[in-house]
């Protein structure tokens, strides 16, 4: 098995809120990241597939095709929005780095063929980062 | 649905690696300019991942702000600024990155308690790393 990883950026905007909390609660839990107008972030994706390596072009997958996939279900949906007004499924589900892992693992899992899925990293900064393997 | 987190964080500190065991040959021939008896410093870069379910009600898996308040106060407070050798924990243990790494994991796994620690991994230098999973394999 052989591991690839293609790096993508994408810069978004976003806040935390549960309805189900009150002001208050929404404040102590989420802090700064409650402000309602949002705030932003350069975020890094990185993405690592895993497979064998075709022997006939020596590749584990077609690098153009995955950034094409990356671009086309990711990136171009995410980039310079506001998160929780603009992309589906953060209408009820809070945009953490998280869920934007999981969110992404899911936009991309099912479209590809060659390789597998093996890992979503999401840097939100270069201090924090999630990592999602699919695991439920 | 689990996730892991890592939060960087950093701080300085002096040490000295030698060890009373070896004899002051022993101790340069194994430990070079570590050994200098007036010691030396790094700034080292602390990686701690946490792992577990994402909460439904917070889209967390932890409260970051639990996370740094933790890290600050048993951590970067106590560690930040001092020199290793003179700190109780490396009265007996050498403070070399891989036995740091082991004390911080288990300051970590004692003593944050709202989410598993999957590992930690320190940065000595930019060209120097050790990571310790309470002793399991990683997660790769």
């Amino acid at each position: 098995m052989v591991y690839l990883t293609r790096k993508a950026e994408f810069s978004a905007s976003h806040y935390y809120h549960n309805p189900q909390f009150s002001a208050e609660e929404n404040q102590r839990v989420f802090g700064k990241c409650n402000n309602p107008n949002g705030h932003g972030h350069n975020y890094t994706l990185e993405i690592t597939v895993k497979g064998q390596v075709d022997e006939r072009s020596g590749f584990v997958v077609d690098l153009k095709e995955l950034k094409e996939i990356m671009n086309r279900e990711v990136i171009e949906l995410l980039d310079h929005r506001f998160l929780n007004k603009e992309v589906a499924e953060f209408k009820d589900l809070i945009p953490t780095t998280e869920n934007l892992a999981i969110s992404i693992w899911k936009r991309l899992q099912p479209r590809l063929s060659v390789a597998q899925l093996h890992r979503v990293r999401v840097y939100e900064t270069e201090d924090l980062f999630v990592d999602y393997y699919g695991e439920t | 649905m689990k996730a892991y987190l890592t939060r960087r964080y950093w701080f300085s500190a002096s040490h000295r690696l030698h060890s009373e065991a070896m004899s002051a040959k022993e101790n340069l021939r194994v430990y070079g300019k570590c050994n200098n008896p007036h010691g030396h410093g790094h700034n080292y870069a602390l990686e701690v991942t946490v792992a577990g379910p994402v909460d439904e009600a917070t889209g967390m898996v932890c409260n970051l702000a639990d996370l740094d308040a933790f890290v600050s106060e048993n951590i970067l407070e106590r560690f930040g600024h001092e020199n290793l050798n003179m700190l109780n924990e490396f009265q007996d243990v050498i403070p070399t990155t891989e036995n740091l790494c082991r004390e911080l994991y288990g300051i970590l796994d004692k003593g944050f308690a709202q989410a598993r620690i999957e590992k930690v991994r320190m940065e000595e230098t930019m060209f120097n790393s050790c990571e310790y999973a309470g002793g399991r394999e990683l997660r790769r």
